[in-house]
């Protein structure tokens, strides 16, 4: 790897839809381990410098390399890069027409050909981890939101990513759901696991973040460790922390 | 004029009448197994990004649709016959039928893919699933259960189409029908009585289709909620 | 006998197409009537007019076109009654729209949202009042892409009138293949001809149902 030890690089990422320019020179390494938050306000291009990194966008110029693919590369293996990477978004996305379990071991079976045993063995380890052990046979439409985000971040840590983006996965959430999903993630980080998110949550982001990312109009416009949350160097990074905190 | 209904005599001819019931349901099974894969390869064919394999399914489409299946029957009778080869009229009915029914099919299951939500496909993208797997597990099964109820009725309908074969002499029930009431001259009860049958046909398809789905679509057995 | 289409067979099916629309009109018209008929008994308050009507709807719906063709012609002749063709084939069509047309438009009127139902009666209206002045003007938007889509299942249906003798386009071509022995050319003519009266038709369904503001679901490829 020629990141020096990082994960996830990106390197003067541009990207624009039509003529609007979302990524104007994106550049931040997350190391092993490492919990990075993507802040802003909405249009900042948050969303889409996240969504690149597991290629649901493709970028205009420079250079993203996550844990050794390189995702820029028009030849990239995509199905290797996921398998490697999870990514948990806004509205879930578990699938209706299939249990819990079912939505877990589907991927386990199908892409790295586990076996059934095995797949729901791992099923009921990783929905313990999202404390939902005895919602295995429910579908998820009988699930709370909260519970259907829990059970999609279980999804993604059955294929044992070696880094979990989450896409603003709080957003659809009712506040008083939103606690259960952040202290998933808690544990996770506490864990180990290298995660990017995007979030609104700011006195989440100021407890768990190892680095922060305040984009603006397509730019990082200021970095560097949760301490930028509660004293900013930025008039437009204190705007923002004051509207939201 | 002579008022005095006879079913007595149309209903010792039963054997007759089951023999073409039993006709054309076979006519509505084969025609709703094959219109079924013809619709699910249709689908996948009308949202290809090949433009020329989605053109063709498209012209098959709405050709089929804006034309009379009579006209559709004799054009594969004849069309067939003009190339030198000789079917049965069963083969040649259940030949027309579904590539009638393929049609109906292609546009219904089209649509029930479609309605699959765009997020879904990523999520199944993002757990590193081929095209092939996410059509299978993500698009195909969903998109069928979202749908089923407007395909039950298109079967059901296609049986009732069915009837229109006996223009080529397939021995369905309507064919059955104008033999026994040209022989009986008793038309009248005739036709009332194939009228029935007809209406106990569409409802055992009924009951077949809903059973079906309880059995392929195990979440609308234990909820019992459309998709 | 014998020889090639020409332009005297031309005249001919056109002269059947002409039929064609007549009897389509005719079916528009009279099952039209019916339709809306069976559309207010479906949605009545009197459960009694609701369970016959829905007993007729399943009874027709469960029943080929054909069958009823050959009931009202050879049938009723069979029992004394002896109509033309021309009537066996309306009153056939008649019936077989009254029972798919009044269903549809029973959805629409259903498809009124309940709030609108809610507030006509919170404005004193009579219950006729609130139908026409209300519920109606409101069903009527929403039937019409629909309501145009089905004319074209009307147009296919008539070629059914053939097998009663009456001489619309399908009849027309049989009766050309008869002297012509040309049957697949003959029926690949018949076909263009249906063709055009119900494309077209069918286009303006697709177009009123995208322009009717309903939300139209986003294709998405995998």
């Amino acid at each position: 790897m020629d990141t020096n030890g990082a994960v996830v690089s990106a390197r003067d990422v541009h990207k624009s839809f039509g003529p609007l320019k979302v990524l104007d020179g994106i550049d931040f390494e997350v190391q092993r381990g490492e919990v990075m938050v993507i802040i802003g306000r909405s249009g900042s291009g948050k969303s889409t410098a996240l969504r690149c990194l597991d290629r649901f966008e493709t970028i205009d110029e420079g250079e993203i390399i996550v844990c050794g693919h390189h995702v820029s590369d028009p030849n990239i293996d995509l199905r290797a890069l996921r398998q490697d990477v999870g990514i948990v978004f806004q509205s879930y996305n578990l699938f209706p027409h299939l249990t819990v379990e079912e939505n877990i071991i589907l991927a386990p079976c199908s892409v790295k050909r586990a076996s059934k045993t095995a797949a729901k063995e791992q099923a009921k380890r990783v929905l313990a981890q999202v404390g939902l052990e005895e919602k295995l046979h429910y579908y998820p439409e009988q699930l709370s939101g909260g519970q259907q985000q829990r059970a999609a971040i279980a999804r993604s840590l059955a294929m044992q990513p070696k880094v979990m983006l989450f896409d603003e996965v709080t957003s659809a959430l009712d506040p008083e759901l939103t606690g259960e999903v952040l202290k998933v993630i808690e544990a996770l980080a506490a864990d180990g696991m290298t995660m990017v998110m995007v979030t609104h949550e700011m006195g989440f982001a100021k407890g768990i973040a190892d680095q922060v990312l305040f984009m603006h109009r397509g730019k990082v416009h200021e970095s560097g460790p949760a301490t930028i949350l509660t004293s900013p160097t930025t008039p437009e990074l204190a705007q923002f922390v004051g509207k939201e905190l | 004029m002579n008022l005095i209904l006879d079913f007595p005599a149309i209903l010792e001819r039963w054997p007759l009448f089951l023999d073409g019931a039993w006709l054309t349901l076979q006519l509505a099974l084969i025609a709703t197994l094959l219109g079924g894969v013809i619709g699910v390869v249709g689908a996948m064919g009308r949202r290809s990004s090949n433009a020329v394999l989605s053109r063709i399914c498209t012209i098959y489409v709405e050709g089929i649709r804006n034309t009379p299946l009579l006209v559709q029957i004799f054009l594969v009778y004849f069309g067939l016959a003009s190339l030198g080869l000789k079917f049965s009229a069963f083969t040649v009915a259940a030949a027309a039928l579904t590539i009638n029914v393929g049609a109906y099919t292609t546009e219904i299951i089209r649509a029930g893919f479609d309605a699959v939500p765009r997020g879904q496909i990523e999520a199944a993208e993002g757990l590193a699933l081929s095209r092939a797997q996410i059509y299978w597990n993500v698009i195909l099964w969903p998109g069928i259960e979202k749908v089923y109820p407007a395909l039950t009725s298109q079967f059901v309908l296609l049986m009732l189409a069915s009837s229109v074969t006996s223009q080529i002499s397939a021995e369905e029930l309507t064919a059955v029908a104008n033999y026994v009431q040209s022989d009986t001259y008793r038309a009248f009860e005739t036709y009332i009585l194939v009228a029935i049958v007809y209406v106990i046909l569409s409802l055992i398809m009924r009951a077949g289709f809903w059973a079906l789905g309880l059995v392929i679509f195990p979440r609308r057995r234990r909820l019992g909620t459309p998709l | 006998m014998g020889g090639s289409l020409n332009a005297n067979h031309l005249l001919f099916l056109g002269h059947g197409a002409l039929w064609t629309i007549g009897l389509s009109l005719i079916a528009f018209a009279g099952g039209g009537i019916a339709a809306f008929i069976i559309a207010l008994c479906r949605i009545s308050p009197n459960r009694a007019v609701r369970i016959v009507t829905a007993g007729y709807v399943q009874l027709i719906q469960g029943t080929p076109l054909l069958v009823i063709m050959f009931l009202s012609y050879f049938g009723l002749s069979a029992i004394g009654f002896s109509i033309s063709p021309l009537a066996a084939a309306g009153a056939s069509l008649t019936v077989y729209v009254s029972a798919y047309l009044g269903e549809i438009w029973r959805g629409c009127i259903q498809a009124v949202p309940k709030p609108q139902w809610e507030a006509a009666e919170g404005l004193a209206l009579t219950k006729a009042e609130r139908m026409t002045k209300v519920i109606l003007p409101q069903a009527i938007r929403i039937a019409t892409p629909p309501t145009v889509g089905f004319m074209v299942q009307i147009i296919k249906n008539t070629s059914l009138a053939s097998v009663v003798g009456f001489v619309e386009l399908a009849r027309a071509g049989q009766i050309i293949n008869n002297s012509l022995f040309e049957p697949f050319l003959t029926y690949s003519v018949i076909a263009v001809i249906y063709f055009a009266l119900c494309y077209p038709i069918s286009r303006l369904s697709r177009r009123l149902e995208r322009r009717s503001g309903l939300p139209r679901i986003k294709p998405v490829t995998a």
